[in-house]
């Protein structure tokens, strides 16, 4: 994992000095709320429905154990006891009071993390693939990209006030786990002639328009990748709009001008970038790959797996992934129980799952952007271990990239932006499919579900997306169908006038319904949908 | 009825309008009139609360009920989180919402 430097903790230590004095002076009345919100935001923090909200970023969503420890210890002593992860690999607290937001900010800087570019129009915190490192199909572990455009966009005064946020992936697979092509930019590693560069896309977002971003370039060599942002950053930043917040972000200005004319900016600008030279020493990335190379894996373990306790096995069958070190596995931790709130966690939970991390995992986790955790080194023969202690704490459902691993954002229960509530509905779905066996038998189905347009519960990008709308001050459920955040990423199509919370429930039975009618064999909920189209779908919902 | 709502400057809690001060109980709220925005800046200045906004409210034999359920669900906290909002022994108090 990366370790800051004196430079990396020099600057977070000055922010959350600042920080506090903007607080103070906020408490006293030397600041109007005006006047302080930009700088709030800046560092995190928001007011929510019902009370602050801090928003932790977890840089590519990796984290030691020592920092997870620290995020279970704040959820316990300034917050209610739980933090939510979210879409973003982040951690939001939901009841945070002012006057604690800077001691926050400083526990966090004691074990390297921050609030920074968590919010505002700047490139926000940089997410990537959850297996990163530790996958056999990658190219090259992608972290050490994504955290060298960590430090570059770390206040860049140039893209400090962009348009609009901007969202940035990294990934190294065919296997696209991190919703690549549904960011401002994406970067996918490859290797081409033996030389490792990126495929680039541009102008992929969810929101109220969202769109899979074309692929803009087929190759940047590694030591030019940020250069080439930077030309993307810049013509981004010179002519996306800013006399409309809801025409303002890169897929806009990329749709409205073109691909081609986007390209050719870019392209131009790019040119221009090379003149000056402005690439980043590639000392700096060999210093920051160094940090993650591979751990020094045991050898000789066993392959073995003693599937004697049948609800083990099934746990490890669903939960448990293929790791490019003979004798590890990769775990995955769902934060989906049946009648649970999708990305919570208590800091009992929190606190466990670091502990789990430090002896099980050589001190390393994950979280995803399907708001679950992973245990990325683990020994085969300490499966067993790992999951009595996770059931234990509620931790075990096996339920990954199921129908019940449902990805919702916190909806109207706690967001001021929702027009209705995602939670519930979650919990309502859960319950209606809770039985296992009928889990398995519909395979894998992403179903996600949004509390409004913003699209924070990625619903565009579900097999099944649910959209909670406002109509006439009553929830409102639009359903669509056939949406992908992976590598073969396509946009949901609505199905048609929209239901109550238990309508769109019976709708979802109905749409499953017909796919296990349909299916051939080995197809997936999202390849009958593909083959045969929305009208059987529709027929069956609405008759 | 015109009821005053808000948060907390220093806590971020939701409050309610009470008539001689803020309440985290919207029954306690009283009608505001037309008085609403002159009461948000005065409290707003006086650093009482941050976001105050005036919004319609009936009186129900239940009490205070905010006309629309975003500003409901403000008054009782999340409805998925029972030990959590105001009504923490009322298992159906989510229902109060919709």
């Amino acid at each position: 994992m990366y370790r800051y430097d004196s430079y990396d903790q020099s600057i977070v230590d000055a922010r959350v000095e600042e920080f506090r004095d903007q607080v103070q002076r906020r408490l006293t009345g030397a600041l109007t709320e005006d006047q302080f919100k930009p700088l709030r935001l800046m560092n995190g923090l928001y007011l929510q429905l019902h009370a602050y909200m801090l928003r932790v970023a977890i840089p590519y969503g990796t984290l030691s154990g020592k920092q997870m420890r620290k995020l279970g210890e704040i959820a316990a002593k300034y917050d209610k006891g739980y933090g939510h992860f979210t879409t973003r690999q982040n951690l939001q607290y939901n009841w945070i009071k002012l006057a604690d937001a800077p001691d926050i900010l400083a526990e966090l800087a004691t074990v390297e993390m921050h609030a920074i570019q968590t919010s505002g129009n700047c490139i926000r915190n940089i997410s990537s693939d959850q297996y990163a490192g530790v996958s056999a199909d990658e190219v090259a572990d992608p972290r050490p990209w994504a955290e060298l455009l960590r430090q570059w966009s770390s206040f860049h005064p140039e893209f400090t006030y962009l348009p609009r946020k901007f969202k940035i992936c990294v990934i190294a697979s065919d296997d696209d786990r991190a919703a690549m092509k549904l960011h401002d930019i994406g970067l996918k590693l490859v290797s081409k002639d033996g030389v490792i560069g990126a495929e680039v896309y541009a102008g992929g977002g969810m929101g109220r328009t969202p769109m899979v971003a074309p692929q803009i370039r087929d190759f940047v060599p590694e030591e030019e990748i940020v250069s080439y942002l930077e030309a993307c950053l810049r013509v981004y930043n010179r002519y996306g709009r800013r006399d409309n917040k809801y025409k303002a972000r890169i897929k806009i200005l990329v749709h409205e001008i073109g691909v081609e004319e986007y390209k050719r900016q870019v392209e131009e600008e790019f040119a221009h970038m090379r003149e000056l030279g402005l690439n980043p020493p590639t000392e700096e990335l060999d210093r920051i790959r160094a940090f993650f190379a591979a751990p020094a894996y045991e050898t000789g373990l066993s392959e073995a797996i003693d599937r004697a306790d049948p609800a083990f096995a099934l746990w490890v069958d669903r939960q448990v992934a293929a790791h490019k070190a003979p004798g590890y596995a990769i775990v995955n931790i769902s934060l989906k129980p049946l009648t649970g709130i999708p990305g919570d966690a208590s800091a009992e939970q929190i606190e466990l799952v670091a502990t789990l991390a430090e002896q099980y995992s050589l001190d390393e986790l994950r979280v995803t952007h399907a708001q679950n955790l992973v245990l990325p080194h683990v020994r085969k023969a300490d499966l067993y271990a790992i999951w009595q202690k996770l059931d234990e704490a509620g931790l075990a459902e096996a339920n990954l990239d199921l129908i019940t691993d449902i990805i919702a954002c916190p909806g109207l229960d706690y967001c001021a932006l929702a027009n209705a509530r995602s939670i519930p509905l979650a919990q309502k779905i859960a319950q209606r499919f809770a039985d296992a066996e009928r889990q398995t038998e519909l395979g894998e189905l992403k179903l996600k579900i949004s509390g409004c347009i913003n699209a924070c519960g990625h619903h565009h990008a579900g097999h099944i997306g649910i959209l909670g709308v406002d109509r006439k001050g009553v929830e409102n459920f639009q359903l669509l169908l056939g949406g992908s955040g992976a590598e073969d990423a396509s946009l949901g199509q609505i199905t048609g006038p929209g239901f109550s919370e238990d309508g769109v429930v019976d709708a979802i039975e109905k749409v499953t319904d017909i796919y296990l009618a349909e299916r051939t064999d080995g197809e997936r909920f999202l390849d009958t949908y593909r083959r045969i189209g929305m009208k059987p779908f529709k027929e069956a919902i609405y008759g | 009825m015109k009821i005053l709502t808000g948060n907390d400057l220093v806590s971020g809690d939701v409050i309610w309008w009470a008539g001689d001060g803020w309440s985290r109980q919207v029954g306690d709220s009283v009608d505001v009139g037309d008085h609403g925005e002159d009461l948000a800046r005065t409290e707003e200045a006086a650093l009482r609360v941050v976001g105050a906004y005036v919004i319609d409210a009936t009186v129900t034999d239940e009490g205070v009920r905010p006309a629309h359920i975003k500003d409901r669900i403000r008054a009782l906290g999340p409805t998925v989180r029972p030990d959590l909002n105001l009504k923490p022994n009322d298992a159906d108090a989510g229902n109060w919402v919709i």
